[in-house]
């Protein structure tokens, strides 16, 4: 899923400075499953707001809304009769929501409610951890199904580096190093050999490194 | 066609099977040349080849080819260093083509200390290739004549490629198979990450010998003498991938008030006579760090003097 963390309150106070009619917009997808932008987020933020205004001494109305998903415009879709009751919406889904928002609704100020930071999953409760990089062509298979791509701080292929201590990486006791993981798998499993391959340099063509992408399948696109 | 790859005084004292030393100078972080010559000034004469470290703990310096440059000046054989986190690969080609056009005939490849170690922990890293590709890289350039995409080089850079290696970094039975790697990959020489472990850099070096890998490529055993009790627990504690056993660092505190100098530079001169008889190490690295100034007086108390003519 798309792991995503709420922004600070005061940033999202100091954003809706100017505005005294707000509406808070969550989503049902990856941010309800990580708990910052479902229904239940919406909630706790619209309250807060409420109380927050209150006692700066001012008097302001916050809508609440969770959508299906910000990230499908039919979806988006469900927002267009109510808002224009509002100068402003929050939304909390990753970065996709407040943009996909913004595109169906030019008249209306967006302004995002969380900080979106990778993708990855909840390897215990609320704790997750980063998994891909998106970069367009998974190779997890050649590395024991771990991906040093997203999770080696040098993305390195050819890896471990000289920093690798402990099973940790070098800028974090607090980081496992990857590699480290890897080889462990490959040498239990036999299959040192594989590691020995030289792995070349990778296209990122297919990575954020080959411009903003999009992706049509001819057979599903009218 | 010369029988040398790439001709440097270094390869040549290698190739002649000498026992090799090389130094190392970091450039100064600012333009101050006048510093940058009297650092290397030092090491004239003593040393095979100097490595010319490319912003080192990911902090900015003057540029590790133009400090190069002014040591060929000099009269000096730099050993131009260059890490993956700061260049895509165009301009690592582009470098390359650079260095060797001006006169420069060794390479170091490594991946670079990350970022969050140095002064701009904010920078956006590069990688878009790691130190086995870079080696892989200008073995291509040099041996196949062609650029990564295949494309023809008109006249192509022949350096004397090296690579790192440390066998103190984790898991320890991959290390002497990740050497491998780097020598299937291109590697000419091999410089380790400074010993101080003997015993454990005894048993690596076996492996390596039984793997026969000594055969294919020149390992240089690095050496960093201790200036002080409080750089050996630094290094023991804070520098990754570093292993100062604790003996080591008792025998540094036992030498005394003013002492633990010399008995660091001890050590390494006792490093540098086992490693001249141990199977399989062509040379010693030594990294004297910030004192590059000491470093006639420990190549003389090493018995490395004077360096071979080739």
């Amino acid at each position: 899923m798309i792991v995503a963390e709420p922004k600070p309150i005061k940033e999202v106070l100091e954003m809706i400075r100017d505005f005294t009619k707000v509406l808070v917009v969550g989503c049902k997808g990856c941010v309800t499953v990580c708990n910052v932008g479902g229904s239940k987020e919406v909630g706790v933020l619209a309250s807060t707001l409420r109380i927050a205004a209150k006692k700066n001494g001012r008097e302001i109305e916050v809508g609440e809304h969770t959508l299906e998903r910000q990230c499908d415009p039919e979806y988006i879709d469900e927002l267009r009769d109510i808002i224009n009751d509002y100068d402003a919406v929050i939304s909390i889904a990753c970065g996709v929501g407040p943009q996909f928002l913004s595109e169906r609704y030019p008249e209306t100020r967006v302004f995002p409610g969380v900080n979106t930071r990778f993708m990855g999953g909840a390897v215990e409760h609320g704790v997750w951890s980063e998994r891909c990089a998106g970069c367009g062509t998974c190779v997890v298979h050649y590395f024991g199904g771990l991906c040093p791509i997203a999770r080696c701080s040098k993305s390195l292929l050819n890896g471990p580096c000289g920093g690798s201590n402990n099973g940790k990486c070098e800028i974090s006791k607090d980081v496992d190093c990857i590699w480290d993981i890897i080889v462990r798998k490959m040498m239990e499993q036999g299959r040192l050999e594989e590691l020995l391959e030289f792995k070349p340099p990778k296209s990122w063509i297919t990575a954020r490194d080959g411009g903003p992408r999009m992706m049509t399948r001819e057979e599903l696109a009218k | 066609m010369s029988e040398f790859k790439s001709g440097s005084n270094l390869e040549k004292v290698l190739k002649a099977g000498d026992f090799a030393f090389t130094g190392e100078c970091g450039p100064p972080q600012g333009a101050n040349v006048a510093l940058l010559k009297e650092k290397a000034g030092h090491l004239k004469g003593c040393v095979d080849a100097v490595n010319i470290t490319d912003n080192q703990t990911a902090v900015v310096r003057m540029s590790s080819w133009a400090a190069s440059l002014i040591l060929l000046e000099q009269g000096l054989e730099p050993n131009f260093q260059m890490v993956c986190r700061d260049r895509n690969r165009l301009a690592i080609q582009s470098d390359i083509l650079g260095v060797y056009s001006n006169g420069i005939r060794n390479m170091l490849c490594l991946s670079g200390d990350h970022q969050k170690f140095g002064n701009h922990p904010e920078a956006k890293n590069v990688f878009d290739i790691d130190s086995m590709q870079l080696i892989h890289t200008a073995k291509t350039m040099r041996d196949e004549g062609t650029f990564l995409n295949g494309q023809e080089i008109d006249v192509p850079p022949k350096l004397f490629i090296g690579a790192a290696c440390n066998p103190f970094a984790e898991p320890f039975d991959f290390r002497v198979y990740r050497l491998a790697k780097k020598i299937a990959a291109g590697a000419d020489f091999i410089q380790t990450q400074c010993i101080y472990n003997m015993s454990k850099f005894r048993e690596f070096m076996k492996r390596a010998v039984d793997m026969g890998l000594h055969e294919k490529c020149y390992i240089l055993a690095g050496v960093t003498p201790m200036k002080s009790v409080g750089m050996a627990r630094y290094m023991a504690k804070q520098v990754p991938g570093m292993d100062v056993p604790d003996p080591l660092i008792k025998r540094l505190q036992g030498a005394g008030k003013g002492k633990v100098a010399a008995e660091g530079i001890r050590f390494a001169v006792e490093q540098i006579e086992e490693f001249k008889e141990m199977e399989g190490v062509a040379g010693v690295h030594l990294m004297a760090i910030e004192w590059e100034h000491r470093v006639p007086e420990i190549a003389e108390l090493a018995g490395v003097l004077p360096r071979p003519q080739v």
